[in-house]
């Protein structure tokens, strides 16, 4: 990529670590320059004057909503554990998360 | 018409049929069902049919809502909503198997109205795209030339409304997913205002964009199936405690002296086609004694680039959930070794997610991280506000905005696969409303060269989506475009 590029290689390997996605090389360097197209058509907000103006996250007028705090049923453990890949007892069963090696 | 298929006819004149005695809903539905295995092998408007599970819907529906306002009509849903037990997957090999145990809202409530749901309408892979040719179940295709797209990403419902192998759908709208493919399908599609309808059970893409509405054969059965999936629900707290009226009734109004509001629309080589048909619907507006008023919405150029980072943003954080832990795919562990957890969710969501997912969750992840979030998503959010602006002030001036749905006719399959940037710009005029929260609605205003449909997008206030299914009922009324059925449903 050329040296104007708004995002790098190495920036998009490091990005994509960050999504824990894993890509092969040949996604690495298609993305690379596909993101750049985009973000380069994106930098156009840089134009926009916005120092007075306030963000919209949401355009509804949210505040916390609570309601009694009533039991209610819940879902069943057994219909939401059936959907796991793996699973173990009541529990859903994963990859060792610790290396006890180290 | 002796030979008229119930599939063809409008859910609301299907209904009087079926209420009058003349038409038996085990026949429209088997009629339906014989359109399903007649077409959609070449359509592929739905991932996966089941007919013997409609039928035993309908038996149960005719038995536990014999009142329903949708008694007996198959109504087809998009493959990102939730049913008990059926397979769901936004059109992703990431979620292959997930059986959810709970309804989303509008599935209840279509079903306590006594509607025979339809599931698996195909789909961009979650919603990310605008031509249904990034699902991993395969592409959809046209029913008015099936070498070009339906839109999308709601492309699924759209292909099988036009095409008559249902009678009705929904899809879901983040930026344009129920507009574009109703107008590139020659049918009705209405995005709702931003809390109209609960998104509970909907597998969110951007959570403050996403509405789910109707996608339909005539502006009327859109007024009647928004009127059955509108309203708060207290699973939803984002959706708003505002009342709902009976759209269906308020249709006929007089729409004399509204003022129709036409922005300066950005140069983005709109189609002329597209212009003349946008011109010539304007001038039926006018004949049935509307206005037309100049409005400016300046920052309406800015829409696209404002999105792609709101959205992306959203998403990105919205798919993290999908890690291949509680649910769904889960990539196998390297050959001759465990492998670790960090691993597994990279690998998993290597293979799970297709292209345009992983393009839009990294640049989703980018524009939210250390360093970008400020020059990124912090500006997308300002603008955003000055979109929303530009509506308010425009509103003041106008009664409803005009423009059209999207820029071109529909694009041939593959055309703009390789080009993420031209695939988002066809979506340029759509995005406006889902930046602004307001509702927005596409009708039928013609057709391209010989047969390739073009609509007309409506947009108004929030929450005045019965100002919107009004003028373009009457402009449905005054044309003739709403009657003309695709090849593929004529076969």
């Amino acid at each position: 990529m050329s040296s104007m590029s708004v995002i790098t290689t190495d920036d998009v390997r490091q990005v994509a670590w960050l999504a824990r996605i894993d890509l092969s090389p040949e996604e690495l360097q298609k993305l690379s320059a596909q993101l750049d197209t985009i973000l380069s058509y994106v930098t156009q907000l840089q134009a926009v004057p916005t120092d007075s103006i306030e963000p919209t996250s949401h355009v509804l007028p949210l505040s916390n909503i609570t309601r009694p705090d009533r039991h209610q049923p819940s879902p069943n453990p057994e219909d939401v554990l059936t959907l796991a890949p793996a699973r173990h007892g009541n529990l859903v069963k994963v990859p060792k998360v610790v290396d006890v090696t180290q | 018409m002796p030979s008229e298929r119930p599939s063809s006819l409008p859910i609301h004149q299907a209904r009087q049929r079926i209420s009058a005695g003349r038409l038996a809903p085990g026949d429209l539905l088997n009629d339906v069902v014989a359109r399903m295995a007649q077409h959609n092998p070449s359509l592929h408007a739905y991932i996966a049919l089941d007919p013997d599970r409609l039928r035993a819907q309908l038996e149960s529906r005719l038995r536990q809502s014999p009142q329903g306002k949708l008694l007996g009509i198959p109504v087809t849903v998009k493959d990102n909503m939730c049913i008990v037990g059926e397979e769901v997957t936004c059109g992703s090999r990431i979620l292959a198997g997930f059986r959810p145990p709970y309804h989303a809202t509008v599935i209840a409530r279509l079903i306590a109205e006594g509607a025979v749901i339809v599931p698996r309408a195909n789909m961009d892979e979650f919603a990310f795209g605008s031509s249904t040719e990034t699902s991993s179940a395969g592409i959809t295709r046209n029913p008015w030339d099936l070498d070009r797209v339906p839109g999308g990403s709601s492309g699924g419902s759209a292909c099988a409304v036009a095409a008559d192998l249902t009678m009705g759908a929904l899809g879901s709208d983040t930026g344009g997913s129920i507009r574009q493919p109703a107008a590139f399908c020659g049918v009705v599609g209405l995005k709702p205002t931003y809390g109209r309808v609960s998104r509970f059970g909907l597998i969110a893409f951007a959570s403050s964009l996403d509405q789910i509405g109707p996608i339909t054969k005539d502006v009327t059965d859109a007024a009647l199936l928004l009127s059955v999936i509108a309203g708060h629900d207290p699973n939803d707290s984002t959706s708003a405690p505002v009342e709902v009226p009976d759209y269906v009734a308020q249709l006929s109004r007089p729409v004399k002296g509204l003022r129709i509001g036409l922005p300066t629309l950005p140069m983005v080589g709109i189609d002329p086609e597209v212009m003349k048909l946008v011109d010539e619907a304007k001038e039926v507006l006018k004949s049935l004694g509307m206005e037309t008023v100049p409005v400016e919405i300046p920052n309406l150029r800015y829409c696209v680039a404002t999105y792609y980072i709101v959205a992306t943003a959203e998403a990105s954080s919205n798919l993290a959930r999908f890690d291949g832990v509680q649910y769904g795919y889960r990539a196998a562990p390297p050959a001759g070794r465990g492998g670790d957890l960090l691993e597994m969710y990279r690998r998993t969501r290597a293979e799970g997610f297709g292209a345009e997912a992983k393009r839009r969750i990294i640049l989703g992840t980018y524009v939210l991280s250390h360093g970008y979030y400020d020059a990124y998503y912090l500006k997308g959010l300002k603008v955003r506000t000055l979109i929303k602006r530009d509506f308010d002030q425009a509103f003041a001036r106008c009664d409803l905005v005009l423009t059209p749905t999207a820029p071109t006719p529909p694009f041939r399959i593959g055309e703009k696969l390789d080009n993420p940037l031209q695939m988002y710009l066809s979506d340029i005029f759509t995005i406006s409303a889902n930046l602004a929260g307001i509702p927005a609605l596409s009708v039928p205003c013609g057709f391209a060269g010989k047969d390739l449909p073009i609509g007309l997008q409506l947009m108004g206030p929030a929450f005045e989506e019965g100002r919107l299914l009004q003028v373009a009922y009457a402009y449905e009324q005054a044309t003739e475009w709403h009657r003309r059925k695709s090849p593929a449903a004529a076969a």
